[in-house]
């Protein structure tokens, strides 16, 4: 009989990932009513989001009362350089304080203001103090928290088991197939309703501050069965990791650095952010330095310091002075804080950068200076969703996170990743709860089907004479590193498609030694496809929008393009060919658009 | 100049057994020990098995004993390290080999379960929850545990006594009481957890955990003692247990 043949559970919710979005999903979707699993690659608390640093934006009010939703959803869309979906932008600032005040519900311990209430701090682009943090280490305590409220809820979780493809029945979501990493054993979920959870694919570059998890698993799986990816062309590079020693190449140094009075210097010991400022970000940003000091302790009075710029302006910026000769003999810029706060504010605020810093490169961040240049960091673009539901164009499939896209538009703001995770996050949860009440019949699943995903994954046992896996992995990140960058061309585009399409061929022919007994090889060896999937729709986007704008800079479109403003880039599978299409955006209520005009 | 080779002896096996190989990579400046395994692995054991995720020190994914020492693969840098010297890496031993580096940590999870969960008394009269950051700082301290189980790892009561391990949370665990015991907002009791199920009184204090621990948590010290004397307070408290005395005479 087909089914023994692979140990099978069944449930209503299979939620993928365990990071701030698939916890946050899981609990929601259990607290609902309906049986749900919570599946991950790593370890429980391991998931990208423990590396989150700075904050959780959300317009609380606790230090500045002006701030409302209505001054996020502007900074959000404009931050994105209003690519944004508007109804996502809305909800989130909407909802983001309820869902920062649950997690207190539940046991966090954010910093506090002098009143006792949840501290909140400056990050790029927030036009006030708005990021909720725990130090330099908000991530860690998202994640703790919420992974000891999913376990006491008794939510049944999958750890170190790998997804890799997502089953239908009759264009619907039937359940999802992978196998364990510890035995190499296959495992078969049947369920109603898939969430993805499972993050970006940054792993495809060389420069990144992602860990191996995030090889582009839920944007492959999504468009393998059909799903709509929109905005893959956006790709966020954090204008701070680390660049020296070269093995720590791409560690993030947090936004909070500059939140908290770091400024960005080059050789010449200028701060070049003031030669920076776009016509777009003029009217609400400082000029001289003076006013930008004055901005620290005034901001009523005063216009934000060009180092708060939005992530994209300043990786830009910092990527011009390194071009022009005035970066370090190592790549990068100087990030001083040293020179400008005392060593126990220093310490006190940023306890995981001087950690880092003194352990990794030898820097006493509290007495020089940090070297800092771009890291790839986040995708923009994802799998397409329903704003309010989180839906993806197939049915039972739902997505929310950093695999989603639409919220961020072309640019995403510092600290708008974890209120994300968890806005959107409780919203799949619930709507894949409600999708699955409403569906009461049962699923199908075609073990045909299953059979060619088993036999598709242990391929790579069968190969003679094959190719190391990590040798692909690493020419494919020098591939996007060089060719698929922060600043873009067409020639150099079409290239990476074309090599691309090599390392497709490359990869039917990969070969792993040893066996299925947690076999990181082989692992890696099946990531593959997801990795080529993901560079593969980031590349072909990246040829369709000819302008720049956000985290997609062309060298030969070098400036905004109006009838780009109005569209969507789509991507999807056809007949196993990745296709495109352009789509109008949503059109926005002009009592919103009215929010975008007020304080420019 | 001359490419430097790093030696490095990595055990290899599973449950079954298993033995150190030997391997030469070459050295790049700034290595750490979980950039030589991931060259290993790369170019002379594509199968080689270790966990890692962050590879900055925040997540605790790559614990491992390098010669003999719990560590934090990711944060070790090689320069510590004599030149030519050989450097040995084994997997924690205190708990189940599945694989080379790769162990069995499930009784961490399974420990964790057992402890009541975080239970939040009534909000202010305002609908708000003010905490001062002096009453948290402590409580805080326990949260920067990023649960690499090193502490458990390295704790004598169980790191050759698989037979305590039912009675015996471990540090990890006392860490985690302790911070819900101090949190501002907790209302539940674990007193009797602490001194029953959890173990506490197996801890002799010997500060092992508090010396691997790679975010420098004061365990024994700021945890273990202060749950100690609560529990002490509870149990042992010389003037109740008077008064008990006599109230049962009474009786």
């Amino acid at each position: 009989m087909a089914e023994a043949k692979y140990e099978t559970h069944e449930y209503d919710v299979v939620v993928i990932g365990a990071g701030g979005a698939g916890l946050r999903a899981a609990v929601e979707a259990s607290a609902n009513g309906v049986k749900t699993a919570l599946v991950c690659k790593s370890l429980l608390g391991k998931a990208h989001t423990v590396m989150a640093e700075g904050g959780i934006a959300a317009a609380m009010g606790n230090v500045y009362p002006e701030d409302n939703w209505k001054v996020h959803f502007r900074d959000t869309m404009r931050g994105g350089k209003l690519l944004n979906n508007w109804r996502m932008a809305q909800i989130h600032a909407q909802e983001a304080p309820d869902r920062v005040l649950e997690l207190e519900e539940w046991g966090a311990l954010f910093d506090r203001t002098k009143d006792g209430l949840i501290l909140q701090r400056d990050f790029g682009g927030h036009r006030y103090a708005r990021l909720a943090h725990v130090g330099d280490r908000t991530g860690l305590e998202m994640i703790r928290t919420l992974q000891q409220h999913a376990v006491h809820k008794g939510i049944d979780v999958y750890m170190e088991c790998n997804l890799q493809r997502l089953l239908t029945d009759g264009g619907k979501v039937s359940g999802a197939f992978g196998y364990w990493r510890e035995s190499g054993k296959f495992i078969l979920f049947k369920c109603k309703a898939v969430v993805l959870a499972t993050g970006g694919g940054g792993k495809a570059w060389k420069v990144t501050s992602n860990s191996w998890e995030y090889t582009g698993d839920g944007v492959t799986m999504a468009a393998d069965v059909g799903a709509d990816l929109m905005d893959m062309e956006f790709m966020q590079f954090h204008p701070t990791g680390m660049v020296w020693p070269p093995s720590v190449r791409g560690i993030l140094v947090t936004e909070g650095v500059r939140g908290d009075g770091g400024t960005l210097k080059n050789t010449k010991n200028e701060r070049f952010m003031f030669n920076y400022i776009p016509d777009f970000f003029k009217a609400e940003t400082a000029e001289t330095i003076e006013e930008a000091e004055r901005w620290y302790d005034d901001k009523r009075n005063n216009r934000r310091t060009p180092d708060l710029l939005p992530r994209d302006e300043v990786a830009r910026a910092i990527n011009s002075e390194v071009k022009a000769g005035r970066g370090t003999p190592h790549g990068g810029v100087f990030l001083d804080i040293a020179s400008r706060r005392p060593a126990d504010y220093i310490r006190r605020r940023l306890p995981s950068m001087y950690h880092q810093f003194k352990e990794l490169a030898d820097v006493d961040i509290t007495k020089e200076s940090m070297e800092v240049g771009p890291t790839c960091h986040y995708a923009m673009g994802g799998v397409r969703v329903d704003a309010d539901t989180t839906a993806t164009t197939v049915p039972g499939l739902f997505a929310a996170g950093e695999v989603a896209a639409g919220l961020h538009g072309a640019n995403r703001l510092g600290g708008n990743s974890l209120s994300d995770l968890l806005v959107f996050g409780r919203r799949a949860g619930l709507y894949a709860a409600e999708y699955c009440k409403a569906h009461t019949g049962g699923v199908n699943v075609n073990y045909d089907q299953v059979d060619g995903y088993a036999h598709e994954l242990l391929a790579p046992f069968e190969t003679e004479d094959g190719e190391n896996p990590y040798t692909i992995h690493s020419d494919l990140q020098q591939c996007m590193q060089e060719l698929v960058g922060i600043i873009r061309t067409e020639s150099e585009l079409r290239q990476a498609l074309e090599i691309i399409q090599q390392f497709k061929r490359r990869t039917k022919n990969v070969k792993v030694e040893g066996n299925r007994h947690y076999n990181p090889g082989w692992h890696l060896a099946l990531d593959l496809h997801s990795l080529l999937t993901f560079a593969e729709a980031a590349t072909l986007a990246a040829i369709e929008r000819k302008e720049s704008r956000g985290g997609h800079t062309r060298d030969d479109f070098p400036n905004t393009d109006a009838k780009f403003a109005k569209v969507n880039i789509i991507v999807r599978k056809k007949a196993g060919e990745l296709s495109l299409a352009q789509e109008p955006l949503p059109e926005m209520p002009d009592e919103l658009k009215a929010l975008l005009e007020e304080n420019k | 100049m001359a490419e430097q080779l790093v030696h490095m002896r990595v055990w290899r096996g599973d449950a079954g057994g298993g033995e150190f190989k030997d391997y030469r990579i070459a050295m790049g400046e700034g290595m750490v020990v979980l950039d030589v395994i991931h060259a290993i692995q790369a170019q002379q054991a594509n199968d080689l098995a270790v966990r890692w995720n962050c590879k900055a020190g925040k997540c605790g994914s790559c614990s491992a004993e390098v010669n003999g020492k719990p560590r934090l693969m990711c944060m070790t840098r090689m320069n510590i390290f004599e030149p030519g010297e050989t450097i040995t890496v084994s997997p924690m031993r205190t708990f189940p080999i599945i694989r080379d580096l790769v162990t069995d940590v499930s009784f961490n999870f399974q420990k964790a379960k057992e402890i009541p969960a975080f239970k939040p008394k009534p909000k202010e009269a305002d609908g708000t929850r003010r905490m001062y950051q002096e009453d948290i700082d402590r409580v805080q301290e326990f949260h920067k545990c990023i649960e690499c189980f090193l502490c458990q790892n390295v704790c004598h009561v169980i790191r050759d006594h698989d037979d305590n391990k039912p009675a015996f949370s471990g540090p990890r665990l006392f860490v985690r009481l302790a911070s819900l015991e101090m949190h501002p907002l907790d209302s539940n009791d674990r007193i009797e957890l602490m001194k029953q199920k959890a173990g506490l009184g197996y801890c002799n204090i010997t500060k092992c955990c508090t010396e691997v621990c790679p975010e420098h948590i004061h365990i024994t010290d700021n945890a273990i003692i202060p749950l100690k004397e609560r529990v002490v307070d509870r149990y042992y408290d010389p003037i109740a247990k008077l008064l008990g005395l006599f109230s049962t005479k009474n009786r």
